[in-house]
């Protein structure tokens, strides 16, 4: 008794990532965590689209913040960026409407930051907000195991997770990449760039059987996925599946700003039935 | 700490890179230690690329000037043009030794991208450059000089179509193709270990410059002064006398239209901390630390950054940064032409430009050394075109 009381008041106090997952492996299902750009096409959509995408079946939704050099990612959220910055998207702004969306909803939200929107804005003062405005964690796709010292140190100090990413080269790299990181592994799909991808090289099962040796946290696989076929077979592996060019590319597509909701809102729910 | 220059450098990178990068460096160290690896590197230098490049004593333009004596260091007569062909001879070796048979590399002015073509077109590799779509065309010559070595020229048309999205550009088609290619690159920029592998591959610079200042005054000179896109000609030629105290280091940067205008390269004079292309490292960007246009007549100096080394000179006041302006450049182009029957690149004229000033400010017993990093042919056009001159 003692310890199922135990665990529920684990459970309450948990981070609403560890939550999420936590309620999902109780029911058996996985998670849907899709990406969209903050600022592209507007914050307003940003925010509608958050609460359209919690409709539709999302789980943990990524929101990126929009970065004039953004490395680790493909032509079309490249584009995105830049549409984002053009439109004047400022970090506080991006904090703002994060609070926004967090005076309507409780659905696990994450930045995905490249570092030097952190740093120039000032590590603490960037995690602090973030944690104010109603963030859990923390993806930043620039920032390996080995330079993540100062960031930890300080987002463990506000309770922000900061989620490992490991990558088909990683091998013998994914234990301590894991160990330094909480809530779920982004599991990068591709020796690559985000993207819509017809096919993926890497052979899933075995990359995931991999990560699991080393780690007992959820697994989510991210990069290239292109929709409900290709989420559809990799769900069996992990614990997650992150779609993001293809919902930024959506939004780009639609007409009218019903037309995302609807065009994306349908899209989430494709792959949540998949998975 | 390991791959900082203080708090500068580092290895901000996408976890794919990591491992590629941790075999890079080790690689690189066993390479420095194998005597046939170095004997490679010095027959190439040597035989191929026609070092070691004169000491030259400037004596019309120290004359005219009336002040110290200035040396040029004549990176402009090494094959290929300028002194970018002594890392890539380096980096080409190395990708060999680790069986590579595909390298890439990013080009701004062209010089890195024709060096990195010959490289690659003389140990029989699989070459692909990524060149702003800007810089295609303000450098015709050169991207016609690639193709013509058998290269493939991939224009970079995102973000600001320069040097700094090219580099973005190659850093991830690296990612994708880290298994097989080799990312040669072209500056003491990126990721630890290229800031010190580059180092330490155009420290022949310094290393002879300092060998002859010697044999020719049978002293060590009072200042060096090279011109600083990425930093690798100043960092070459400054840091075999780094430990040399009375010797000035002085880094020249493009300020373009003047450093009070929004079209300038001068990172120094203008930039703050922050991470780019893999380091740690002054950068002009805005509060929001996006990394912000930046403008030069020379395409080699139009970069946002600068190698985490120099932001350490720059901090511990071992060398000093100062810029001049395209006008500035230009009026050296010009001089050192006709003076002294040398075309200068347009990078290089931005150090022959600000040691003018500096040497007619001195007495007739200091002496300047200025790197004089390329030649200045693929740079005609663009001279032409200020002018006003049809070609
Ligand atoms: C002739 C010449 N000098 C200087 C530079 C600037 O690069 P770095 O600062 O790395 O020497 C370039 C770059 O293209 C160049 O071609």
């Amino acid at each position: 008794m003692s310890t199922l009381n135990n665990e529920i008041n684990a459970v309450v106090s948990m981070n609403r990532i560890d939550k999420k997952f936590y309620e999902l492996k109780q029911k058996g299902l996985k998670a849907m965590i899709p990406f969209i750009t903050a600022g592209d096409p507007s914050l307003d959509v940003t925010v509608e689209l958050v609460f359209k995408m919690e409709e539709g079946g999302a789980d943990i939704i990524e929101i990126g913040i929009p970065y004039s050099d953004p490395l680790a990612d493909g032509p079309i959220i490249q584009a995105s960026s830049t549409r984002a910055l053009k439109n004047g998207t400022k970090i506080d702004n991006i904090m703002d409407a994060v609070k926004k969306i967090r005076q309507k909803s409780e659905i696990p939200l994450v930045y995905l930051v490249y570092y030097n929107s952190i740093f120039k804005y000032g590590i603490e003062r960037f995690v602090n907000e973030a944690k104010e405005s109603g963030i859990d964690g923390l993806i930043i796709p620039d920032l390996p195991l080995e330079e993540r010292k100062d960031i930890k140190e300080i987002s463990e100090k506000y309770g922000i997770y900061l989620i490992p990413l490991v990558a088909p080269t990683s091998k013998e790299r994914i234990k301590n990449i894991c160990e330094s990181g909480k809530g779920f592994v982004y599991c990068v799909s591709t020796k690559g760039v985000t993207g819509i991808r017809n096919s993926i090289e890497t052979d899933i099962k075995e990359y995931m059987r991999i990560v699991s040796e080393y780690t007992n946290m959820p697994k989510a696989i991210g990069f290239g996925i292109s929709g409900p076929d290709m989420a559809k077979r990799f769900a069996p592996y992990c614990d997650g599946i992150i779609v993001g060019s293809a919902i930024v590319k959506m939004i780009n597509d639609s007409r009218s700003k019903e037309e995302i909701y609807d065009n994306v809102k349908k899209f989430i729910y494709s792959i949540k039935e998949a998975i | 700490m390991i791959g900082r220059f203080g708090k500068f450098g580092g290895q901000y990178v996408p976890e794919t890179i990591m491992s590629a990068l941790i075999e890079l460096e080790n690689e690189f160290y066993k390479a420095m230690k194998d005597e046939n690896f170095i004997n490679d590197y010095k027959y190439y230098l040597k035989e191929y690329s026609g070092r070691p490049t004169p000491l030259y004593y400037a004596e019309n333009l120290s004359k005219r000037l009336g002040g110290a004596k200035i040396y040029l260091k004549r990176e402009d007569l090494n094959h290929t043009g300028a002194h970018k062909i002594n890392n890539v001879l380096g980096q080409i070796l190395l990708a060999r030794r680790m069986g590579k048979k595909k390298v890439i590399a990013e080009t701004g002015a062209g010089q890195h991208g024709v060096a990195t073509a010959t490289g690659a077109a003389m140990f029989d590799m699989e070459c692909e450059i990524f060149m702003g779509e800007e810089d295609i065309k303000r450098q015709s010559l050169n991207v016609f000089r690639m193709k013509l070595l058998g290269a493939k020229v991939t224009p970079v048309k995102t973000g600001t179509g320069t040097l700094k999205d090219a580099v973005n550009e190659a850093i991830r088609n690296w990612v994708t193709n880290i298994d097989d290619t080799f990312y040669v690159m072209g500056s003491v920029v990126g990721p630890h270990p290229y800031p010190m592998m580059v180092r330490d591959f155009q420290r022949i610079i310094g290393d002879e410059a300092r060998e002859q200042i010697i044999s020719k005054e049978n002293r060590l000179p009072d200042y060096i002064v090279a011109c600083v896109g990425g930093g690798s000609n100043s960092m070459g030629i400054f840091y075999p006398f780094i430990n040399d105290s009375s010797v000035k280091l002085i880094g020249v940067e493009a300020a373009g239209l003047g450093i009070d205008t929004d079209k300038h390269a001068a990172t120094m004079a203008k930039g703050s901390i922050g991470v780019l292309h893999g380091m740690m490292t002054y950068l002009l960007q805005d509060d929001d630390g996006q990394i912000m246009p930046v403008y030069s007549i020379s395409a080699g100096l139009d970069y946002p950054g600068v190698g985490p080394e120099h932001s350490y000179l720059k901090d511990s006041g071992r060398a000093q940064y100062v810029y001049a302006t395209d006008e500035e450049a230009l009026s050296a182009f010009m001089d050192l032409s006709q003076i002294e029957g040398i075309i200068p690149a347009l990078e290089s004229a931005h150090a022959v430009a600000y040691a003018m000033k500096l040497a007619s400010k001195l007495s007739k017993d200091n002496i300047i050394i200025v790197n004089l990093s390329g030649r200045g042919d693929k740079d005609v056009n663009t001279v032409a075109n200020v002018l006003g001159v049809e070609l």
